[in-house]
C-alpha cells in the first residue's frame, strides 16, 4: 500500500479510535458502572468523577510509561549484559567504556558542548533580543535570526559545510584565507579547535530560541525599575547588565537547562560533519556507533547520558512544583 | 518607551549595525545554499556562490576546422572556435569573450588572445577576443584541424537541472513522501491524547495530581537515546518490528511530555467561570472539553502541532532507528546523511539542491506559523 495513503488511513483510525475510546469509557462509567440512578445516585456520581481523570490520563499515561518511564528501566538492565544479552556482566560495560579512549574523548567533548553551546547561544541571544527591541525593524531581524530553528541538523550541517568546505571555490573561510594568500586548511580536522567549529553550528540554530523567549522575559520588566536607575544616572551597559540582566535570571536559567538537555540529543551534527572522525565525537554519536551492533555498550552511553541529565531533571521539577504552590 | 530619558541614546546607529550585522551573519549561510542550488554545476566547483552574479572564466578546448586555403606556399584555416561543436558544449548558453589560449593541455592559457603563437616550423596561430582565429601552416592539414584550449569567460548561469535531479533521479521524491508520511500521523495522533490528559491535570481535583505534573516535567528532559534499544527490541517483539506504525508510535510517545505539559500550561490559564457555569448547567466532563477546552485552546494546539511536526519532519535519529534501512523507506533526512553524503560528497550542487528540498517545508510552515511558534514557547517557559 502507498505509504502516504497508510498514513491518512492511520491518521483516520486514530483519531477515530481516540474519540471513541474517551466517548465510549465515559459513557460506560455514567451509564453503565455508576449510573446516576437507583440506591444510591450521589455515591455513584462522586465515584465516577473520581475515575474520570484516570480514564481522561489513561492514554496518555500509558504511552508515557512505555515510551519514556520504562526505557530507564529497560536500558539499565540491558546496560548489565553483554553484547548478545545473554550473559549478566555487572557493570562490564561501564568500566569498558570508561577505560576506552573513544569514551573518553567523547565524554570531554560532550562537556565542552554542554558549556560552550548553551553559553554562547544565550549570552548572544540575550545581547541580541535587547538590541532588536530597539528597532524598528526588530521583528524582521528577529525572525531571521529565528528562522534556523525550522532547519533539521541535517540540513543545517550542509549549510555549514558551504562554510567550511576546503575548496576555497565552495567554503567561504577558506576564501577569505585565500585572498589574504593563506593555503586553505581543514577546519574540521584541526585537532581540539574543530569541535567548536561543530558547536558553532548548534549555536546558529539555538540563538533564535533564546532570543525570542529572553525578549519577551524583557518585555516583562517592570518600567519603574528602568526608569528608577536612569534617573540615577545608570548608562545604557549598567543599566543592561545591573539592571535588566538580574531580573530576568529566571527565565536566563531555562533557556540556559533547555538548551543543554537539547545538547545532549543531538548526534545529526557530528554524524553528518565529521562522522565522529578527528576526535569530535560526543556521547550521542558515540552511542551510535554501537547502536545494532552492542546492545549492552549502546544502552550503557545511553545510561550515561540520563544520569549527566539527571541535575536537569531534578531542578525542572523543583521548579514545577514551587509554581504550582 | 521611547520618551525615556537616555533612552535615544547616540548608540542607536551602533545598534542599528550590529544588529544589521548579526542578521547578515546569521543568513549567510543558508543564502550560499539557496545560491548554490541554483547554479550550473561547472561553475560552482568554478567560483564561490558569492560571485555567482559574475561570469566564471572556464577553460575549454576545441578544434580549429581543417579547410585551408592555400596562400602562397603555406596553407591558412580562418574561422571561429565557437563553431565547433566540442568547444560550444563546454558554454551550453554561448561563450563570452576569450582572454587566453594555448595549444597544449598542460598549459591551455599560453597565450594572450589577440597575440600570435609560433608553434614552430612556420606554423602560427591566432586567436582572438571574439573567438575568430587564424591558423597559418606549411602543410596542408588534411582532414584535421588544429587542437585549440582556451580560457573564455561564461556569463553567470541558473538553473533548474539540480532540482530536477534530486527530485527524480535520486529517489528524493520518494524520500520526500516518506518524510510526509512519518511526520503528518505522528503530529496529529499526540494531539489528541495529550489534550485529554491535559485537561484532566488542569481542571480535575484527584490524589496524586502534583505528583502526575512533576513526573511530566521530569520525562520531558529524558533523553531519547535511552528508549532506542529496548522500544526497538519491544516493536520486534510485538511484530510491528522497523516500520512506519513503529515510528509513529515512537514519535507519539516521545512528543507527549512537551505536548501534555504545554497544553496544560495554557488551559489552566482559561478562564473559571465559563467552565464552571458550563459544569453548573449539567455539562459532562466529555462535553465541557469537547465543546469549551478543545476549540479556546488553539492557539496551543496549534503551537504544539508547529513543534511536533518541524522535529518529527527534521529528525534523523529516530527515523535511522525505527524505520527499515532499505531504500524505500528513508526519510530525507537519512537520505541526505547517509547516501548523498557518502556518494555525492563532492557535488556540491546536488548536495545543496537536496538540503534545500529538505528544508523547504519547515521554513514554509515556520514563516506562515511563526506567530503561534513564539507563543508556544513563551507559554512553555516564561512564568
Amino acid at each position: 500500500m502507498n505509504p502516504l495513503l497508510q498514513g491518512a488511513a492511520t491518521i483516520l483510525i486514530g483519531v477515530g479510535l481516540c474519540i471513541a475510546y474517551f466517548y465510549f469509557s465515559n459513557l460506560i462509567l455514567d451509564k453503565v458502572i455508576f449510573p446516576a440512578r437507583g440506591k444510591n445516585p450521589g455515591r455513584n456520581i462522586n465515584r465516577a468523577n473520581a475515575v474520570r481523570p484516570w480514564l481522561f490520563m489513561g492514554p496518555a499515561i500509558f504511552a508515557l510509561g512505555l515510551y519514556l518511564a520504562y526505557p530507564v528501566v529497560g536500558s539499565f538492565i540491558r546496560s548489565l549484559y553483554n553484547r548478545s544479552g545473554d550473559q549478566f556482566i555487572g557493570f562490564g560495560n561501564y568500566t569498558n567504556l570508561f577505560a576506552s579512549q573513544g569514551f573518553q574523548t567523547a565524554f570531554f567533548n560532550n562537556v565542552l558542548w554542554i558549556i560552550f553551546v548553551p553559553a554562547a547561544s544565550t549570552f548572544i541571544g540575550l545581547v541580541a533580543a535587547q538590541l532588536t527591541d530597539r528597532l524598528r525593524w526588530g521583528s524582521v531581524a528577529k525572525s531571521l535570526i529565528f528562522m534556523p530553528m525550522a532547519i533539521s541538523f541535517v540540513g543545517a550541517s550542509l549549510i555549514w559545510k558551504f562554510v567550511y568546505a576546503n575548496d576555497p571555490d565552495i567554503g567561504i573561510i577558506n576564501a577569505v584565507r585565500d585572498s589574504f594568500g593563506l593555503a586553505p586548511v581543514d577546519v574540521l580536522q584541526i585537532p581540539f579547535w574543530n569541535n567548536f567549529f561543530l558547536m558553532v553550528i548548534l549555536v546558529w540554530i539555538q540563538t533564535g530560541f533564546a532570543m525570542v523567549i529572553l525578549s519577551a522575559a524583557l518585555r516583562g520588566i517592570p518600567e519603574e525599575t528602568i526608569e528608577a536607575a536612569i534617573i540615577d544616572g545608570a548608562g545604557p551597559f549598567q543599566l543592561f547588565f545591573r539592571i535588566m540582566v538580574p531580573q530576568i535570571m529566571g527565565t536566563i536559567v531555562v533557556v540556559w537547562t533547555t538548551i543543554t538537555v537539547l545538547v545532549l540529543k543531538v548526534f545529526d551534527i557530528v554524524y553528518t560533519m565529521t562522522g565522529g572522525n578527528f576526535g569530535t565525537d560526543i556521547l550521542p554519536s558515540y552511542m551510535m556507533t554501537f547502536m545494532f551492533r552492542d546492545d549492552g555498550r549502546a544502552t550503557a552511553v545511553a545510561f550515561v547520558i540520563m544520569v549527566v541529565v539527571l541535575p536537569v531533571m531534578w531542578w525542572n521539577i523543583r521548579q514545577a512544583r514551587k509554581e504550582m504552590r | 518607551m521611547d520618551n525615556i530619558v537616555g533612552k535615544k541614546s547616540g548608540l542607536t546607529w551602533a545598534v542599528n549595525i550590529t544588529v544589521l550585522l548579526l542578521v547578515i551573519l546569521w543568513l549567510i549561510p543558508t543564502v550560499g545554499l539557496l545560491v548554490s542550488s541554483f547554479r550550473d554545476r561547472d561553475q560552482i566547483s568554478e567560483s564561490g556562490w558569492w560571485r555567482a552574479p559574475f561570469p566564471v572564466e572556464l577553460t575549454a578546448r576545441g578544434r580549429t576546422s581543417a579547410e585551408a586555403a592555400a596562400d602562397g606556399d603555406v596553407f591558412v584555416v580562418t574561422g571561429n572556435i565557437y563553431d565547433d561543436p566540442e568547444a560550444q558544449s563546454f558554454f551550453p548558453s554561448g561563450g563570452g569573450d576569450v582572454v587566453a589560449f594555448g595549444t597544449r593541455g598542460v598549459n591551455p592559457t599560453e597565450f594572450e588572445a589577440g597575440a600570435t603563437a609560433d608553434l614552430g616550423d612556420g606554423e602560427s596561430l591566432t586567436v582572438n577576443g571574439d573567438g575568430t582565429y587564424r591558423w597559418v601552416t606549411p602543410e596542408d592539414p588534411g582532414d584535421r584541424g588544429q587542437r585549440v584550449y582556451f580560457a573564455a569567460e561564461s556569463p553567470p548561469q541558473f538553473t533548474t537541472a539540480n532540482y530536477e535531479q534530486v527530485l527524480t533521479a535520486d529517489n528524493m521524491d520518494r524520500a520526500f513522501i516518506n518524510t510526509l508520511t512519518v511526520s503528518i500521523p505522528a503530529t496529529v495522533i499526540p494531539i489528541l491524547i495529550a489534550a485529554f490528559a491535559a485537561y484532566a491535570l488542569a481542571w480535575m481535583e484527584f490524589p496524586g495530581r502534583g505528583l502526575l505534573i512533576a513526573a511530566v516535567v521530569g520525562l520531558l528532559v529524558v533523553p531519547l537515546q535511552i528508549g532506542l534499544v529496548p522500544l526497538l527490541r519491544l516493536h520486534q517483539n510485538i511484530g510491528i518490528g522497523q516500520s512506519f506504525l513503529g515510528i509513529w508510535l515512537a514519535h507519539t510517545g516521545y512528543g507527549l511530555p512537551l505536548a501534555v505539559y504545554l497544553l496544560r500550561n495554557y488551559m489552566v490559564g482559561l478562564p473559571k467561570d465559563i467552565i464552571e457555569s458550563a459544569r453548573v448547567d449539567g455539562a459532562t466532563d466529555f462535553q465541557v472539553f469537547m465543546r469549551i477546552i478543545l476549540p479556546l485552546s488553539f492557539p496551543a494546539l496549534a503551537a504544539f502541532a508547529i513543534f511536533q511536526f518541524l522535529w518529527t519532519w527534521n529528525d534523523l535519529l529516530v527515523a535511522k532507528v525505527f524505520l527499515p534501512s532499505d531504500d524505500y523507506s528513508k526519510v530525507m533526512t537519512v537520505k541526505i546523511a547517509d547516501d548523498l553524503l557518502g556518494s555525492r560528497g563532492g557535488d556540491w550542487g546536488i548536495l545543496a539542491t537536496a538540503a534545500f528540498v529538505s528544508i523547504a517545508v519547515p521554513l514554509v510552515v515556520f514563516f506562515a506559523m511563526q506567530k503561534y511558534l513564539v507563543r508556544g514557547l513563551l507559554a512553555g517557559s516564561v512564568k
